[in-house]
């Protein structure tokens, strides 16, 4: 099937339009299987402790994802298919994506708020936020340096974005090498301090639901946005951007600046405004 | 690039490819279109089916057709969800979207066609696990999921969580769906066509896929919290680890209350069209009809808790959130008196669409009327859960939104397919509709007014009488139903063709210009608007 793909280009299509017709793909529906699987996995591991579908949906949905996507990355390189207006439809796309992913983490800022603002509705008679049997992190320990570590990467994938225009591949490939290495050591650090967590998730009341939820699903999209910085680093070592085209990077470095800036929001919300009065021993 | 290599290359790109490859792996916007029109059908039998179930039960008391008020929750929960996340939204956003935001803005097809693809592809199997949750009788929660009755406590099954992860499923399809059509509206017009030439509908279409962009992600938030609270032990809405259960009901009527607007706004965008053509005059103040949806969408946002009133939020609250949801009252009203000042002087065809378009001016009227009657929230105390408000909010979705669903239908179907209904049994279809609708639903504000609460499979023998009529009115959209069959039967039998433009000098719009039906490709040569 993939051999079919991105071979209609407006010069051998006959079409007198500038937008890209994309060519049937069996990707769609095998990727929304492999969501079936996995919704109906996640259930049966919580009620049956069966991990068997959740593993198999998880390979059926990461599968779709790296086939749809070297679909479109393949397209990007073939002349006349990604024209100046399909690109910027590629931009409304990604801007409108992380718009909605704002909205996703505006949820559980929400829930987090409800109790921190208002702290007489936890429904067990507390008043007090943090509750009075929680010791928090001490947000000048671990998080600060997660905080540095992330505003430094958006330092160094700014460095790549002016060696990328500078047509400089040595240092964009180090500078965006240096990201992803950034990247992975916030989330070696966010794995550190869960495992030193003076709280656990499973049954440990409010607080850790809001701050687990909150920050994992921020070091979650901390995961997806190194993955989308490692693909683009192997893009840039087999010179697929150019000065003038390289959405892909772009796409990348927005979505990059978007986890740093939710990040900016919980360390400042939950880890230091929402500290309790004293914090966990280190 | 030569003649012959042209010819040659324009029979390459109308060739169809084969069946499967055609549904199952589609970038095409009308076949993807044509599937999610389908789908709403599927679900809006399906659903249907559940509605003669509660009002066969209903018909009169004592009746044990539903034999525990579990299985009758169980059964109110699908009816609910189904309607709106596989019946309507599919038909309105989906369907007519597909089809005619690329026709009617002058584009050769969506966005991203392999996104538009798996948005719909999402849908069949969150269709299977609400099902799922309807057979194994584990979801009755009602389709607003509140805990503490969404819990693992009072719903332990796995049913209940199929039902949470099957709005997963839909709701990461309807996202995927507004993220296409925001980009194909603002990137793929044809040139001249700006935004304040654009057609009604796709204002319409435009404005709900913002409304799903930004209130979408809050349902997945809160869903998944219910799912965490569930399976993994937190205490969001427990209020035993310290949470509160009010905080889901904000986060659920963040979303569910411009939901309701993502149900209704394409079909105003439908009626605004339909009324023009049928009175052959164009609608009566555009931008005002434009931006009424914009406010309608905006404030749509900031009224969300009129559905709490009772919930125990403070009296100020109550105020603002009161008066808030007036305002809607204005945008609306603007809407209506256009629509009939666009009638108003016209010469009037009373052909089934514009049938449709009329009964929904009536209809979403009564809806709306009955609407500013409930944002009183001292009104809102006595009749809170009562069938009053079934009666509202039936009247503004299951008669106004369905009425804009069957008005686009009979005016496009033509269009869509190249066959026209026959007009006979469309209009009789619309009256047994009509009829049948009014007759279910109206008496319901007398039951609710008199204190009879929804999500009961009983009554007391006071309530028999108006419930028997009810009953009799939902047989009758049930015949109405059947009627509908036979018109598409006809329809897709028929051996005429229609033309171009078959509603002749009325329909104004972009699709009238091509082919009934379109090529698989339109627009290969972009049009020009001047």
């Amino acid at each position: 099937m993939s051999d079919a793909h991105g071979t209609t280009t407006v010069e051998n299509s006959g079409l007198r339009q500038p937008y890209h017709l994309v060519d049937p793909s069996p990707w769609p529906i095998i990727g929304s299987i492999g969501g079936l699987l996995t919704v109906l996995g996640i259930i049966f591991a919580a009620h049956f402790g069966s991990y068997i579908v959740l593993v198999v949906g998880a390979i059926v949905v990461l599968s779709t994802m790296f086939f749809w996507w070297r679909d479109v990355v393949r397209e990007s390189r073939t002349p006349g298919l990604h024209t100046p207006v399909v690109r910027l439809g590629l931009r409304y796309g990604m801007l409108f994506f992380i718009t909605s992913e704002v909205m996703f983490f505006v949820g559980f800022f929400w829930a987090f708020f409800n109790f921190a603002l208002f702290p007489d509705v936890q429904g067990n008679g507390e008043t007090v936020w943090p509750p009075s049997t929680i010791h928090t992190f001490d947000p000048f320990h671990v998080p600060v340096l997660n905080t540095m570590i992330l505003l430094l990467s958006g330092t160094t994938i700014t460095w790549a974005h002016h060696a990328l225009l500078e047509r400089d591949k040595k240092t964009l490939v180090l500078a965006l090498g240096l990201t992803v290495l950034l990247g992975l050591s916030f989330t070696l650090c966010q794995a550190i301090e869960y495992s030193d967590a003076p709280f656990k998730f499973v049954g440990g009341g409010i607080y850790p639901s809001t701050f687990f939820l909150a920050t994992g699903f921020h070091g979650f999209h901390v995961i997806v946005g190194t993955c989308f910085l490692i693909v683009c680093w192997f893009r840039a070592r087999a010179d697929h951007f150019t000065p003038e085209r390289h959405f892909g990077f772009e796409a990348a470095a927005w979505y990059w600046h978007f986890v740093d800036v939710v990040w900016l929001f919980l360390f400042t919300c939950i880890y230091w405004w929402g500290a309790s009065a004293v914090t966990a021993p280190h | 690039m030569s003649a012959t290599t042209q010819d040659h290359a324009h029979d390459h790109h109308d060739h169809k490819p084969g069946f499967f490859v055609r549904w199952l792996c589609s970038t095409n916007h009308k076949d993807i279109g044509t599937l999610y029109l389908t789908f709403a059908i599927i679900g809006g039998v399906v659903g249907g089916i559940l509605s003669e179930i509660m009002r066969a039960q209903l018909n009169v008391p004592g009746n044990t057709i539903v034999t525990s008020g579990q299985e009758w929750n169980t059964i109110v929960t699908s009816h609910g969800l189904l309607m709106i996340f596989f019946s309507v939204m599919p038909a309105t956003f989906g369907g007519f979207g597909n089809w005619f935001v690329p026709l009617m803005i002058g584009a050769p097809d969506m966005a991203f066609p392999r996104l538009n693809n798996i948005s719909f592809w999402l849908l069949p199997p969150a269709f299977l696990l609400i099902i799922t949750g309807l057979f194994l009788g584990e979801s009755g929660t009602g389709w607003t999921l509140y805990p503490p009755l969404a819990n693992i406590t009072y719903e332990p099954g796995i049913g209940m969580d199929c039902t949470l992860f099957a709005l997963h499923l839909a709701g990461i399809s309807s996202l995927l769906g507004a993220i296409n059509f925001i980009t194909t509206i603002f990137n793929m017009r044809a040139p001249g066509m700006t935004l304040h030439k654009m057609p009604l509908f796709v204002w319409g279409e435009l404005i709900t896929a913002f409304l799903l962009l930004l209130a979408i992600p809050v349902l997945a938030g809160a869903i998944t919290m219910l799912i965490c609270d569930r399976n993994f032990g937190t205490a969001f809405f427990d209020p035993a680890g310290g949470g509160d259960p009010v905080l889901f009901q904000h986060l659920f009527w963040f979303f569910g209350h411009p939901e309701v607007y993502i149900m209704i706004v394409p079909g105003f965008g439908i009626v605004s069209h339909v009324i023009s053509t049928f009175s052959r005059k164009p609608i009566f103040g555009y931008l005002g009809m434009a931006y009424a949806m914009v406010a309608i969408g905006v404030i749509g946002f900031v009224v969300w808790a009129h559905h709490m009133f009772v919930s125990g939020i403070d009296v100020d609250t109550r105020a603002y959130f009161m008066a808030a949801t007036m305002v809607i009252a204005v945008p609306t009203g603007i809407k209506i008196f256009s629509w009939i000042a666009t009638m108003w002087g016209g010469s009037i065809e009373l052909k089934t669409p514009m049938l449709f378009a009329i009964g929904f001016i009536f209809l979403f009227t009564v809806g709306g009327v009955t609407g500013i009657v409930l944002a009183n929230a001292g009104i809102d105390q006595i009749v809170h859960n009562t069938y009053y408000v079934v009666a509202h909010f039936h009247y503004v979705l299951s008669l106004a939104a369905v009425f804009t669903i069957f008005a686009g239908f009979y005016y496009w179907i033509g269009k869509m397919s190249g066959h026209q209904y026959p007009e006979f049994w469309g209009k009789v279809h619309f009256w047994l509709t009509f009829i049948g609708a009014n007759l279910t639903f109206f008496p319901q504000h007398f039951l609710g007014l008199s204190g009879m609460p929804r999500r009961y499979p009983d009554y007391p023998d006071a309530f028999t009488g108006w419930n028997f009529v009810s009953s009799l009115g939902a047989y009758l959209g049930g015949i109405a139903l059947l009627v509908f069959f036979y018109v598409l039967y006809r329809t897709f039998t028929s051996k005429e063709h229609v033309a171009d433009n078959y509603w002749g000098e009325g329909a104004t719009t972009l699709e009238w210009t091509v082919s009934s039906p379109p090529p698989f490709h339109t627009y290969a040569e972009l049009p020009r608007i001047r």
